[in-house]
């Protein structure tokens, strides 16, 4: 089943057209992975299906419902959840509280508080503590629980590996086969090619905004990606 | 002597103080609004407490009660209807648009009320005291006032603190565009921080008809005084608020012992050396 | 030739700068007349007609300064009654001291910026909505203090007695002239400032205050400068005040009303606009006029159309005409010309 339909999606990144003319499908139950160079139009791509860049052309279509025109905070009653880029947990808000503000537009589901301490044991002990005294690792999982929470059909997940050690990165994307099994779609934007290729199930590769490549992870050899992801001309170039 | 009343009058005082400029610490906190008209809303309370009592007699408790839910209804239309729209103009948009709505006010009552200086009656209740000792007395209002405007600020702190749209203003001060990423629609966050400011300056504009007089131009001194326990204490923190409004308040009162000219002036003396030697507030909260 | 060389040497010949488009060089003119026809006017018309005017020249000098501050520098005030009290009370107190009261008017300028030093240490420490309100705290404790000195008569305030050797007729020609002088230079030193580097600093400020200081402008020097000048400007307005009122006192002078004059007639005219307060202030002076009769009604509808204007047309009426019309009295911007014209492209 289709759960999320992009057609012929345009939009604008302040000035620039970031996204132009998308077509993507995400399928209940799998892992998508963006991956796409800098400037190529992924958080751009997330913020649309958030809500918080509104397009200029095309649509978007979730569980069969239009939603290209719907704010933010009313996707996220609809069943969508991102995990910005950065992380952007609340400052002054304690560990708990920042998951709490997942729980405000919350629907019936699996996950809760409790279950999110379950996900990351570490948490329970650092419950009070303000957000901003977390390490980059640690406000990462606090920023995936705090979508989870409202218990999302589909997570959209923002750079989850920027600015983190790559052990730290392979723990956290360790969760993300639980997180699929409770029945949640995951849509996820990654600069880190291989990370993005192990997890997947389907791949888009953007460039400059357009979906250059897509298929099955297994199905794409490493010569095409490369291409894709930087816009490599298929007549090869001379003293190739 | 009457320092010492003058000492306990004062922090009694700022208790009254913090109340009323929670709400302009809640708007900027919030939506980085300050709202230029806040003294003035007071002056409409003040009005509003007068007209109901000597036209219908009612009670103090049933005007505190009628204006205050309406003082929250008026905010959240304020915000929805005019707020709003000037957040999304610019920076100054919403700086000209309350000076506006200040301007209109203070000249609507003077149309409506002239520029006659008015105090509330509030009867027996106003004017007594009891006597802790001979030197000692403590009126029946201020301490009531007092006391009302810690629970008020006891309750705002819990709704922020333990409810879940609480939160979410804390969390649309921080970051308001992540938190609308979480669910918050920030016109209706926005609406009801308004809405508790409004509330609280209805308060406090009733409570203040009765310790001193008023005339429509009164706000913005009224709004300086909110202003200046808000930086006082601290930005962003209630008890800091708490803790501005008693300095301010013992700061007025000390002043008035020695000069009555004083009064005022002394209050915006130690702001000002607040302002050069501790620009972050006594108690600061977050930084803003 | 390197090819960075070619290429810009190439796009010069092909484009040249000018800051003066075809129409501001026909209104420069034209600006120059109606200051000349102002120039004259006492001999003309009624001396009730000129006072009137003067009141309008004040108030498109306050509505310039505090433009430049807002518009330019990014500083909305809700002070600058301060300077105007500040200028009045010293051309009062330089008269007592035996200056002329018209020569006093520059030396008002000087003390309100010499006050403005340190008043801006203090105020440069709040951003925001909160220097706005700051300053206003300021121009507070600066009435209360004036009306604590009893030389300067207190709370209920003092005459200028020196004028009044001077006969009515000349005194008012000679304070309408002044206060012409005050408008024109107002304008005219917005006008100089954003053309110079100051001005350049100023608008990287106000378009992106992290950047600017990036490149190297010094952004609080800059700012510091804007609000120094505009003191000035304000001080010298008081001064003016003054020698039409020939009275002051301290509710009067350092009343936030001013501020409520300078900011609406800014907000209407159009913010960031040389030409702005210009056309906020002649609107303004309009409906003063207008609802004379009807007590503080203007105030009501001035503080409805700022309001509005604020809402749906930030960049005021002038803001309005200038996008349609590409209109410039005062060309502050550069043009770019396509096309080959030697004289011009010699200047670069």
């Amino acid at each position: 089943m289709t759960l999320l339909s992009v057609r012929s999606l345009d939009v604008q990144h302040g000035q620039l057209k970031a996204i132009r003319g998308l077509d993507l499908d995400v399928e209940a139950g799998q892992v998508l992975a963006v991956i796409g160079a800098n400037g190529a139009g992924k958080s751009t791509l997330l913020r649309a299906l958030a809500g918080s860049n509104l397009p200029t052309a095309g649509s978007i279509v979730f569980n069969g419902t239009d939603i290209t025109r719907v704010p933010a905070h009313r996707r996220v009653a609809g069943g969508i959840a991102l995990v910005p880029e950065g992380r952007k947990l609340f400052r002054s808000l304690t560990v708990e509280e920042n998951l709490l503000t997942g729980t405000y537009r919350r629907r019936p589901g699996p996950w809760s508080v409790e279950k999110i301490y379950e996900l990351f044991p570490w948490m329970p002990d650092r419950r009070r503590q303000n957000a901003a005294q977390l390490s980059g690792g640690e406000q990462q999982s606090v920023a995936i629980g705090r979508a989870l929470v409202s218990n999302p059909a589909l997570i959209l997940v923002d750079e989850l590996s920027l600015g983190l050690a790559p052990v730290i990165v392979r723990r956290i994307y360790e969760v993300l086969p639980t997180i699929v099994a409770e029945g949640t779609t995951a849509l996820i934007v990654e600069q880190d090619v291989a990370q993005a290729m192990r997890v997947a199930d389907h791949v888009h590769c953007l460039l400059e905004g357009r979906s250059v490549l897509e298929g099955h992870p297994r199905d794409l050899t490493a010569q095409q990606v490369e291409r894709a992801y930087f816009g490599i001309d298929e007549t090869p170039a001379a003293g190739e | 002597m009457d320092w010492l009343n003058a000492v306990v009058q004062g922090l009694l005082l700022g208790g009254l103080y913090a109340l009323f400029a929670t709400g302009l610490s809640l708007m900027f906190g919030v939506m980085r609004v300050v709202n230029l008209a806040h003294g003035d809303l007071a002056v409409v309370a003040s009005f509003l407490a007068v007209a109901i009592i000597s036209g219908t007699g009612l009670p103090l408790w049933f005007v505190l009660c009628v204006t205050t839910p309406l003082f929250a209804l008026l905010g959240y239309l304020t915000q929805r209807v005019l707020l709003q729209r000037s957040l999304s103009a610019g920076p100054m948009s919403t700086l000209v648009v309350t000076f506006g709505l200040s301007i209109v006010i203070q000249n609507v009552l003077l149309e409506v009320f002239s520029a006659d200086t008015r105090t509330l009656d509030g009867g027996s209740f106003a004017t007594g005291s009891f006597e802790i000792s001979g030197q000692l007395s403590i009126p029946y209002l201020s301490l009531a006032t007092f006391v009302l405007a810690v629970v008020v600020l006891v309750a705002i702190q819990l709704f922020l603190s333990r409810t879940g749209l609480g939160r979410m203003l804390r969390a649309s001060s921080d970051d308001p565009d992540t938190a609308t990423l979480v669910g918050a629609d920030s016109r209706h966050v926005y609406g009801i921080a308004t809405a508790i400011a409004f509330a609280t300056v209805a308060l406090a504009g009733v409570m203040m008809a009765m310790r001193s007089s008023f005339d429509p131009a009164t706000g913005p001194s009224r709004l300086l005084f909110a202003f200046e326990a808000v930086v006082i204490g601290g930005l962003g923190s209630l008890w800091g608020t708490l803790l501005g409004g008693m300095v301010l308040g013992l700061t007025q009162s000390i002043g008035a012992q020695i000069d009555p000219a004083l009064t005022i002036l002394g209050g915006h003396l130690v702001f000002l050396v607040v302002l050069a030697f501790r620009p972050q507030g006594l108690l600061p909260g977050r930084t803003a | 030739m390197t090819i960075s060389e070619t290429l810009t040497s190439s796009a010069r010949a092909a484009v040249t700068v000018r800051r003066s488009a075809r129409s501001s060089r026909l209104s420069g003119g034209l600006l120059l007349l109606a200051a000349l026809v102002l120039a004259v006017l006492p001999f003309v018309v009624f001396a009730s007609i000129t006072d009137s005017l003067v009141n309008l020249f004040i108030l498109i000098a306050l509505a310039s300064m505090w433009n430049l501050m807002a518009g330019f520098g990014g500083l909305v005030s809700v002070g600058q009654q301060a300077y105007l009290g500040i200028g009045a009370y010293s051309v009062l107190v330089f008269a007592e001291q035996g200056v002329q009261a018209y020569v006093a008017i520059p030396l008002a300028a000087l003390t309100a910026a010499v006050f403005a030093v340190p008043t801006s240490w203090l105020a440069f420490r709040l951003r925001g909505d909160y220097f706005a309100i700051g300053t206003w705290v300021i121009a507070e404790v600066y009435r209360l203090v004036t009306a604590r000195v009893d030389s300067l008569g207190g709370a209920s305030g003092k005459s200028l007695t020196t004028l009044s050797g001077i006969d009515p007729v000349v005194r008012g020609a000679l304070t309408y002239w002044v206060a012409l002088a005050l408008a024109l230079m107002s304008v005219l030193v917005c006008y100089l400032i954003l053309r110079s580097r100051l001005g350049l600093s100023l608008m990287a400020v106000r378009d992106e205050e992290t950047a600017a200081s990036a490149v190297g402008i010094d952004v609080p020097r800059a700012k510091r400068w804007v609000y120094l000048i505009s003191a000035a400007g304000c001080g010298a307005a008081g001064g003016v005040l003054l020698v039409t009122s020939l009275s002051v006192n301290p509710d009067a002078v350092y009343s936030v009303q001013w501020s409520a004059y300078m900011i609406f007639i800014v907000v209407i005219g159009g913010v960031g606009y040389i030409e702005g307060p210009l056309l906020g202030a002649v609107i303004f002076f309009g409906l003063q006029q207008a609802l004379a009769d009807y007590g503080s009604w203007y105030l009501i509808v001035l503080g409805v159309i700022g309001v509005a204007t604020a809402i749906w047309v930030p960049r005021g009426l002038w803001g309005l005409l200038a996008e349609r019309t590409r209109i410039s009295l005062f060309p502050i911007g550069y043009h770019l010309d396509r096309g080959v014209d030697d004289r011009a492209g010699r200047r670069e």
